[in-house]
């Protein structure tokens, strides 16, 4: 514990000597102020957080009942590809909007994979996209637009790693939309073409 | 041989415990009081959350809905508001409880017990509270969410409306929410993330290193 050395030899205080004659050097022990120490420090790493949360900014198209469904034709079909999210982070992906019963469109399936998964498509067809361009079939305002429409069996994480998909592969023009029984369907197709997964 | 003396000089040791501690305390800042753990998904947007004028919606794993504003001044006008639009009978006592609180997770009809309850207490009733309602339309009075953010705005229209989800929550519940959102014509919000690296070799990654995106 802390020690009072009384003999004459000390003499390490600061403050003002006493009176009595004899210099008291006091040695204290700091080891309960350690102990204090690494207990705050343990009470501020459990309480506080180091990761300031960071957001995403969302932008709907704009919805209004009295617009008719004039603007689901305005998207290209050249320029257009539907990503379809479903149930375990299993993506389908296919060229175009899909509008065309007669051409029921081929899809192909991927995960979020660095290598080989969506983000490979995506850079595809953007440079499909690009090629067309090039060739004069398309406008130099067209660019690559990408229709999302998650499953009701996909998650909130399936939908946030395709939005950011499109922000790391700069993308444009990109949309929410609801996905419809056609889509669906194919789905259900792929799957017993598949084998039934 | 003599035996020497075991005291260690502790001076060193407290140096390093109270720079440790400074360090905390300057860099960190406190989690906030959450009724429920969401984890976030990652993306490598990097805009911080703001400090002020909030919503928070946000979302657990089993799709349950808890809503909160920032800024207590404004929580006490809202909940006057909510108490005179549902005519729930408050005391100023339970006002004060919704001032100082967090999330809201539980519907109207059971907000008068929450809010009575004390703070322990109302951690436990959290973890088995169904959400605060939700419906497609907004018109429908099962649509306590649309309630509730319609009145958040008449107190504070600079609001900025966040999500803040987890993972594994199901699409369509996220989706009851952006529909709610639409239905008051709010298109643009944000969606809380945690951060992750830009991928080497992509557009956003040229982006990042200042060259132009091919």
């Amino acid at each position: 514990m802390a020690e009072m050395d009384t003999s004459s030899s000390g003499g390490h205080k600061k403050g003002p000597g006493v009176k009595k004659g004899k210099k008291l050097s006091t040695r204290i022990d700091l080891t309960p102020m350690v102990d204090l120490g690494f207990l705050l420090i343990t009470f501020f790493m459990y309480t506080t957080t180091l990761q300031k949360p960071k957001t995403m900014e969302i932008n709907m198209p704009y919805k209004d009942d009295n617009i008719k469904e004039e603007e689901q034709s305005k998207v290209k079909e050249s320029t257009a590809m539907t990503i379809l999210l479903s149930k375990n982070h299993r993506i389908y992906y296919y060229e175009g909007i899909g509008s065309d019963p007669t051409k029921p469109p081929e899809l192909q399936v991927t995960y979020f994979k660095p290598k080989g998964g969506i983000r490979d498509a995506i850079i595809e067809k953007e440079k499909k996209v690009d090629e067309l361009k090039r060739s004069g079939a398309l406008t130099a305002k067209d660019q690559a637009t990408i229709l999302i429409k998650p499953d009701s069996t996909s998650t909130y994480e399936d939908l946030v790693n395709i939005l950011d998909e499109m922000s790391i592969n700069d993308v444009r023009i990109y949309a929410i939309v609801d996905i419809t029984d056609v889509d669906r369907d194919f789905i259900k197709a792929t799957e017993q073409a598949n084998g039934g997964q | 041989m003599p035996r020497k003396s075991t005291n260690v000089d502790m001076t060193a040791m407290c140096d390093v415990a109270f720079l440790l501690l400074t360090f905390f305390m300057l860099a960190t800042k406190f989690k906030p009081d959450e009724p429920v753990t969401v984890v976030t998904p990652n993306s490598i947007s990097e805009i911080p959350l703001p400090d002020a004028d909030i919503m928070m919606i946000t979302v657990d794993p089993k799709g349950r809905i808890f809503f909160s504003i920032d800024n207590q001044l404004k929580r006490k006008d809202l909940i006057n508001d909510v108490d005179e639009y549902k005519k729930l009978g408050l005391t100023e006592q339970e006002k004060n409880s919704f001032a100082i609180g967090s999330s809201i997770g539980v519907p109207f009809s059971q907000l008068k017990s929450f809010l009575a309850a004390s703070p322990d207490q109302q951690k436990e009733m959290n973890r088995s509270a169904a959400g605060v309602p939700v419906d497609t339309t907004n018109t429908s009075d099962a649509n306590e969410l649309a309630a509730w953010i319609r009145m958040a705005r008449n107190t504070n229209p600079k609001l900025r409306i966040t999500i803040k989800a987890d993972n594994n929550a199901t699409y369509p519940e996220v989706n009851k929410v952006i529909k709610t959102l639409e239905g008051w014509k709010i298109f643009k919000f944000n969606l809380i993330t945690g951060l992750k690296a830009v991928p080497p070799g992509t557009a956003a990654y040229q982006v990042s290193q200042g060259k132009q995106p091919q």
